[in-house]
């Protein structure tokens, strides 16, 4: 379909790409984002368990008989057990030192304000490790002194929940990924899918189908298909001219050959000498073969006019055949030839009778034409359901082998025609009848051998 | 009996209890070949317990020998901290000092297919594992409960102690908690779960009541008739003796009883952690398979024990534990029971 277009790129396949480009760029935004996003909450949430853990504890401190005492809950530790396997350390200072818990914890060095957790991250007794540090004023007779409190947890727990949470949103970013791909797959294919259809719809056509393109088509088609219609029209219009001056052409030519001729007889029958009368009929002849051409190539061009806007009328091909067959035979009867008619019940087709007519008068006027003296030519009308068909055999020779084909070309003659007068264009005018009727032109050897059988056939409507 | 299959092709050596550098050793022996490798083991639980389970380990890892040290739950902790004797295996009963090896760093982490079998509340982060379930239960006398009126609950036990205090007066007992590792834990774990606990040891404190290092002592006096009442004695222990079955009725209090965990934790430092694995292993498959192994010493531990409706709790092994490890909070636990335990 694409033979001879030059093809750069393919709009599907740039969309395509585009789209599962900019799906995979937001896959990762989505990946990075959420991750980002589930992480600070879990250290969040990690943090404010840490940091109701030290402000229990924190709450535990009290003075007795002038002297510091804590009193940990129970759930102030299990409830960092409750949340991960991690280690778990703790320690309560005062200016004077540890009162209680990890003497060497590495947390919580400077002074805290109260008030305003310090979250630090460390490394203790081989692990690393999150820790909170608060503080409290208590009164020591009658003395303020800050009390601090640490609460450290190792990090492993938080480590397998980031690890769960990297393939979570791992899962997230491909799945929305995978979803984004089918979608740009089917976002492309559908956005193709005028274009496509317009195609279609164009290539489908017959080869004479000039019409405009009027079907409807997406606003981005709009000037494509407007640029197409144009250009068909300015074709039609263009072939329209060329025929008219072909028509034109052959008919101011015919009129003037007309008068050439009859000029040319009269003369013929005064001349006395031998040798001018041979120049004169072969004058005549020449100017036979031009009007036949010229007659031809107007009937081609009338043909071609009709099959661009034909109309179809029920056509009974018996009557009409055995009407042309009646109607040459005087032309027959001067060459001394038989024309059969075989036809029986009617055989009806949808078509133009005058294109019709013209087709079967061309094929029997080769018939005619090519036979020879004595000879028989038969008319045949048959229909068998499927098919309708018209048939002409005659006993002039046959093609010899020839390319039959090329025969229906314009201008192109058998190898017998050399004496006979002709343009070459009668099959060529049946041919394009038969095709603009959805039929066909069949020219083969007839069974005897003795000549040729053309046969005009039409499919059942 | 039990020493019969020993002979088989193993030796069993005691050592002469000594008191080796700053720990208190209570017995150890040297169990196997005389010139195999030993597997350096520090326990609460007496020898002759886990021998079944020591032979069998033997028998599957020729060229062992286990070298066996009983110490009570504090000295085995002392022992671990200090570290001037290397082990590679510690077994004890106090879950919390447990914990605290763990926690502070002195354990090595362990995962096996054995392990594996343990339920989610019977391991901790794959350092403490757990090997049996014993309840802390009271012990009565047979003789002095003869006639019914066996107390099923702590509130029972407290009606009674109070009805007839002539009657029981220095003729109950408890673990002093100041000594055992096990007994301080079955108190703290009383008085977080119950206000009925304090509400006992005041009515005990008012009964001049005799404090004990460890369980068998217990159980004993209670056999002999010297002690009408034993609270907080393993279960387990309890029910083992079979020559006092007559003589003592063994109470799993009813309002709530507290399951101690027996538990492994392999030492950093030891100079075979593989051979310790192995045992571990060995120890952890004969506990949580179904059915525990023939060898297994202890009453099988229930696998299906999350039902929250029993009265029956493990007590939670976690950070939860060091809380009661703590220095201050210990030294006010004490003073308060102490000084509800020594009213006169």
């Amino acid at each position: 379909m694409s033979a001879g277009v030059n093809v750069s790129g393919s709009i599907r396949r740039r969309l395509l790409v585009q789209l599962v480009g900019s799906a995979a760029l937001l896959a990762a935004l989505l990946f990075i984002a959420v991750l980002a996003f589930v992480r600070n909450v879990a250290e969040e949430s990690h943090d404010r368990i840490l940091l109701a853990s030290a402000t229990s504890i924190l709450d535990s401190v009290s003075v007795q008989s002038g002297e510091l005492t804590a009193d940990i809950p129970y759930a102030a530790l299990s409830m960092l057990g409750n949340v991960s396997d991690d280690r778990v350390f703790y320690r309560i200072t005062h200016p004077g030192g540890t009162l209680t818990g990890y003497d060497d914890l590495p947390v919580g060095g400077v002074p805290v304000q109260p008030g305003q957790p310090v979250f630090e991250s460390a490394r203790y007794k081989g692990e690393g490790i999150r820790a909170v540090t608060i503080s409290r004023r208590l009164s020591v007779q009658g003395v303020p002194v800050p009390v601090q409190v640490s609460v450290a947890q190792t990090r492993l727990g938080q480590a397998t929940l980031l690890e769960q949470l990297v393939w979570s949103a791992l899962y997230i970013g491909a799945g929305f990924f995978v979803l984004a791909s089918a979608l740009a797959f089917w976002s492309a294919q559908s956005s193709i899918k005028p274009l496509r259809s317009l195609t279609e719809a164009v290539s489908r056509r017959g080869p004479k189908d000039l019409r405009p393109v009027t079907r409807p088509v997406p606003a981005e088609m709009s000037p494509l298909v407007s640029s197409l219609n144009s250009f068909i029209s300015r074709l039609q219009a263009s072939l329209a001219r060329s025929e008219d001056f072909i028509a034109e052409a052959a008919h101011r030519v015919r009129t003037p050959l007309a008068t050439v001729r009859t000029q040319a007889e009269t003369t013929l029958m005064r001349v006395e000498k031998e040798k001018n009368r041979a120049s004169l009929r072969e004058m005549i002849r020449a100017i036979d073969e031009s009007s036949r051409a010229a007659g031809q190539l107007l009937d081609h061009a009338m043909v071609s006019f009709r099959t661009d806007s034909l109309e179809l009328k029920e056509v009974n091909l018996t009557e009409l055949a055995r009407d042309l067959t009646e109607r040459l035979q005087p032309v027959a009867e001067l060459k001394d030839i038989a024309l059969h008619f075989e036809g029986g019940s009617p055989v009806c087709i949808q078509g133009d009778g005058i294109l019709l007519q013209n087709a079967v008068r061309n094929i029997l006027d080769n018939a005619i034409k090519y036979s020879g003296q004595d000879s028989e030519v038969w008319v045949r009308v048959a229909g068998s359901g499927a098919q309708q068909k018209i048939e002409v055999e005659d006993q002039a020779g046959g093609f010899g082998g020839e390319d039959t084909e090329a025969l229906t070309r314009r201008f192109v003659r058998g190898a017998n025609a050399k004496d006979t007068i002709g343009s070459g264009l009668g099959l060529t005018i049946a041919r394009e009848v038969a095709e603009a009727h959805g039929g066909s032109l069949i020219i083969k050897n007839s069974q005897t051998g003795a000549g040729a059988c053309v046969t005009l056939c039409f499919p059942s409507h | 009996m039990r020493h019969a299959l020993f002979s088989l092709a193993l030796t069993f050596l005691a050592i002469a209890a000594q008191s080796a550098a700053g720990f208190e050793v209570e017995e150890r022996h040297w169990i196997g070949p005389q010139d195999g490798t030993p597997l350096r083991v520090i326990s609460t639980t007496d020898t002759e317990i886990l021998a079944p389970l020591i032979k069998s380990y033997l028998l599957q890892n020729p060229g062992v020998a286990v070298d066996y040290t009983v110490a009570n739950s504090s000295e085995v902790m002392k022992a671990v901290l200090e570290g001037e004797e290397r082990f590679d295996i510690a077994l004890s009963s106090a879950m919390d000092l447990q914990t605290r090896l763990a926690n502070d760093g002195f354990t090595l982490p362990h995962r096996s297919a054995a392990t594996a079998l343990i339920p989610e509340w019977g391991e901790w982060r794959s350092h403490v594992f757990a090997f049996s379930l014993e309840p802390a239960s009271i012990v009565l006398s047979a003789s002095a409960f003869a006639g019914a009126g066996v107390p099923r609950t702590r509130q029972d036990l407290i009606a009674l102690l109070r009805a007839q205090p002539e009657r029981f007066r220095g003729r109950v007992g408890t673990y002093d908690v100041s000594v055992s590792g096990l007994g301080y834990l079955f108190a703290t774990q009383d008085a977080r779960t119950a206000e009925a606990y304090w509400r006992l040891m005041e009515v005990l404190g008012s009964l001049e009541p005799q404090l004990h290092c460890c369980s068998a002592s217990m159980i004993e006096r209670v056999a002999s008739g010297e002690l009408l009442v034993a609270y907080n004695v393993l279960g387990s222990y309890a029910r083992a003796r079979q020559d006092l079955a007559g003589k003592i009725v063994v109470v799993d209090p009813e309002d709530y009883t507290n399951l101690m965990m027996r538990s492994a934790v392999l030492l950093k430092g030891g100079s075979h952690p593989e051979l310790a694995r192995m045992f571990a292993d060995h120890l952890i498959s004969a506990a949580w398979s179904q059915p525990p192994a023939a060898d297994y010493p202890f009453s099988k531990p229930p696998v299906a024990f999350v039902d929250s409706a029993s009265p029956k709790r493990p007590i939670q092994l976690g950070p939860g534990l060091l809380v009661y490890q703590d220095a201050e909070k210990r030294r006010r636990f004490m003073a308060e029971w102490f000084s509800a335990v020594r009213k006169k």
